[in-house]
């Protein structure tokens, strides 16, 4: 018996029994779209993760971050410098795998931004040399970055991210303008600073998408003209964090002068340090590859500085790519197991159908062996019928991942659009098939061992 | 050589403790083109027999021979391969494929042999225009009537060009005149050489045969009408296809 005559035959039984036929595929099907889905949308995390780490500098990037002095070094406290400018200058004397250093200072409570009438509680403002713009991936799209001029006459400059725009002078959507608020005043705590400069909008591809809609329709709103009739405020305006964490705080950007932050911010503070101190460093290095040996050339040239005291930590954006692997590949095993659950489900599903089908063909199983079947062409033929039903609901079940994954995005909306991929899509295929050939095994080998005599006898 | 041999064939089921011998050491030649019918009463054993020439069945003890080859210690592929190429049923309740048409229902034997689609069609067809149903092509077997369905059912046995042909109360189905003709389709077809054995628990059928064997408890006893042996003789020697009437 061929292979192709099973299949045929298979495909028969199954159109003989439709109704009965789709109850046991709606099993496989679900499984393979639940499946898909999972998929879809573990990748859509993932490449959003992975948009958010490019977007911040790559992996060439390292953080020195002042510490507090290790309990083992508590003694030693009174003599810990913690991170200042000599640091910085240390290491571009003497780390040769370090290839751009860049110092920052914070303010260490969320400020108060005023400007244009409105204000607005940030929650980060630094003071950065202008080198900060290339390590960070700033893109400076109005006005200009400050320069180390700036920074030496400790001007009252600074430069923006489109998330403070947003909040000050209104977003270019709403408006139907560009709002660029070069030459504008704006306080950061008090102190008056002009803008000089704003970067470009950073987001994800998925928030463009939503940007440009909400242009689309904010435009055809004033094309429509003024709404008669009193327009109620509902409370609620759909505002606040939009879009991806990294891309909202990117936006969120506020830099300053280093030296500015230093005299007009820092230094007339209570209780502040006498000698500037910074908050971190970031440093790239000139090779990934030598990620090891940049560290530990970092750490002794900054051990030398510090007199020996750990008031320091390194964060690489290494541990940001593990974690990301890592998390996704829980949010994949987790949601794929249960997927896989459900596929299994249906497998059972495939397996009492055959089994309920050939205890009802067992008379046709006895003719088929005395016309000259043997056992293995039964055992092939049930098997085939199982794996066509799992197939074609495997099949099935891919045109109803893309639903399903639509109705997912349309029911709770995200960031990380669902990507469906040809891997996943083949996987789960795989697994149908798998699941069907499993189900099958066991109803064939009962059917394949009927004994002729008493299967003709069968009424 | 004979066709078919059984050789001190016994054949022992035990239920519940108890021994029954259905066939008790039973001897029987079968030759090329013989007509014979197999005749009992229920629980003679009979049907054992039949299992075990149709070659369903091995036996207990005893060997069987075909062609010159044990078959009783066979393996089930081995018998399924045999009841393929050598053997062809007809059953009392033709056995038909009910989601089948008839013309796949012939063409299935050939299936198991491996035969190509288009032969496979050629063949099956000529069959059917045998028994003279070759415009029913695409019906399905619950739209013939009973003498119809049983006349598929031969073509289906005769597909393979099987030389032993083994029906099983082939006319217990079927009216009087229906069953005269069926009948008549097996003497013709022992006539062009078939080894033709009918099972019956009607005499009046097994008359039609030149040799009976009668089976009861398990033991076989023949007789033969010579009569019609060499009637039988003379059609076969004659090349003769038709002829013979029907006794009774």
């Amino acid at each position: 018996m061929t292979f192709l005559n099973a299949i045929i035959v298979g495909l028969k039984e199954i159109a003989a029994n439709k109704f009965r036929s789709a109850l046991t595929m709606l099993g496989i099907i679900l499984g393979v779209s639940s499946l898909v889905a999972m998929f879809a949308m573990t990748q859509g995390l993932e490449n959003g993760l992975r948009e958010a780490l490019v977007a911040v500098g790559g992996l060439q990037k390292i953080r020195v971050e002042a510490q507090p002095v290790p309990t083992e070094q508590r003694h030693l406290r009174d003599f810990a410098t913690g991170v200042t400018l000599r640091d910085v200058y240390a290491l571009q004397a003497s780390a040769s795998e370090v290839d751009v250093v860049s110092p920052e200072m914070r303010l260490d409570s969320s400020p108060v931004l005023s400007a244009n009438g409105r204000t607005y509680r940030t929650f980060m403002t630094s003071g950065v040399w202008p080198v900060q713009v290339e390590l960070m991936e700033h893109q400076v799209e109005h006005g200009r970055m400050f320069t180390e001029a700036d920074d030496s006459d400790a001007r009252n400059v600074c430069v923006i991210g489109t998330g403070i725009r947003d909040e000050l002078f209104g977003r270019p959507e709403d408006t139907g303008n560009p709002v660029i608020p070069l030459g504008r005043t704006m306080n950061i705590n008090g102190v008056p600073f002009t803008i000089i400069g704003m970067f470009e909008h950073y987001e994800s591809e998925m928030d463009r998408k939503v940007r440009l809609a909400r242009e689309a329709e904010a435009a055809a709103a004033r094309a429509a003209g003024p709404q008669s009739g009193a327009k109620r405020d509902r409370g609620w305006r759909g505002g606040g964090r939009q879009g991806n964490f990294a891309f909202w705080i990117k936006n969120n950007t506020v830099y300053l002068p280093l030296n500015t932050m230093w005299m007009k911010m820092k230094s007339g503070q209570t209780n502040g340090p006498a000698e500037p101190r910074l908050s971190n460093m970031e440093i790239r290095i000139r090779d990934v590859e030598q990620m090891d040996r940049a560290l530990t050339q970092v750490r002794n040239v900054l051990l030398v500085n510090h007199r020996g005291i750990e008031d320091f930590a390194f964060r690489t954006q290494e541990d940001w790519a593990d974690q990301i692997q890592s998390s996704v590949r829980n949010a994949r095993l987790s949601g794929g197991l249960i997927a896989g659950i459900s596929l299994f489900v249906g497998g059972i599903g495939i397996m009492n159908i055959m089994l309920a089908s050939i205890s009802e063909r067992i008379r046709e199983i006895g003719i088929r062996k005395a016309v000259g079947a043997a056992g293995f062409d039964i055992f092939t033929q049930i098997v085939v019928e199982s794996v066509t039903v799992a197939v074609v609901g495997g099949l099935l079940g891919l045109l109803c991942s893309r639903l399903v994954v639509w109705l997912i995005s349309q029911v709770t909306p995200t960031d990380n659009e669902p990507v469906i991929t040809l891997g996943a899509m083949a996987f789960a295929f795989a697994f149908s098939f798998l699941v069907g050939v499993l189900a099958g095994l066991f109803p064939a080998f009962k059917a394949a061992r009927m004994s002729v005599i008493q299967a003709l006898r069968y009424d | 050589m004979a066709l078919l041999e059984l050789r001190n064939v016994s054949k022992i089921y035990h239920t519940g403790g108890e021994e029954i011998r259905a066939l008790d050491d039973v001897s029987l030649e079968l030759n090329n083109g013989e007509f014979i019918s197999i005749i009992g009463p229920s629980g003679s054993g009979k049907s054992t027999l039949m299992h075990i020439l149709g070659c369903l069945d091995l036996p207990t003890k005893g060997e069987v021979w075909l062609d010159g080859i044990n078959i009783s210690k066979a393996s089930q592929r081995e018998l399924a391969r045999v009841r393929n190429r050598t053997i062809g049923f007809v059953f009392q309740s033709f056995n038909l494929l009910p989601k089948l048409s008839v013309l796949q229902n012939v063409e299935l034997p050939m299936v198991y042999a491996g035969i190509g689609g288009s032969q496979r069609r050629e063949r099956a067809t000529a069959a059917l225009n045998l028994v003279e149903l070759g415009h029913r092509l695409k019906n399905r077997p619950n739209q013939l009537s009973g003498g119809q369905q049983q006349r598929v059912a031969i073509a289906r046995a005769l597909v393979n060009d099987p030389k032993i042909i083994l029906a099983d109360e082939p006319t217990g189905n079927l009216d009087t005149h229906t069953g005269e003709v069926i009948l008549n389709l097996f003497r013709q077809l022992s006539i062009q050489g078939r080894t033709v054995i009918l099972v019956t628990h009607n005499p009046e059928i097994a008359a039609v045969t030149p040799r009976r064997v009668e089976i009861r408890n398990g033991k076989v006893a023949e007789r033969v009408d010579e009569r019609l042996a060499g009637l039988h003789r003379q059609a076969a020697a004659a090349g003769m296809a038709a002829g013979l009437g029907v006794p009774g």
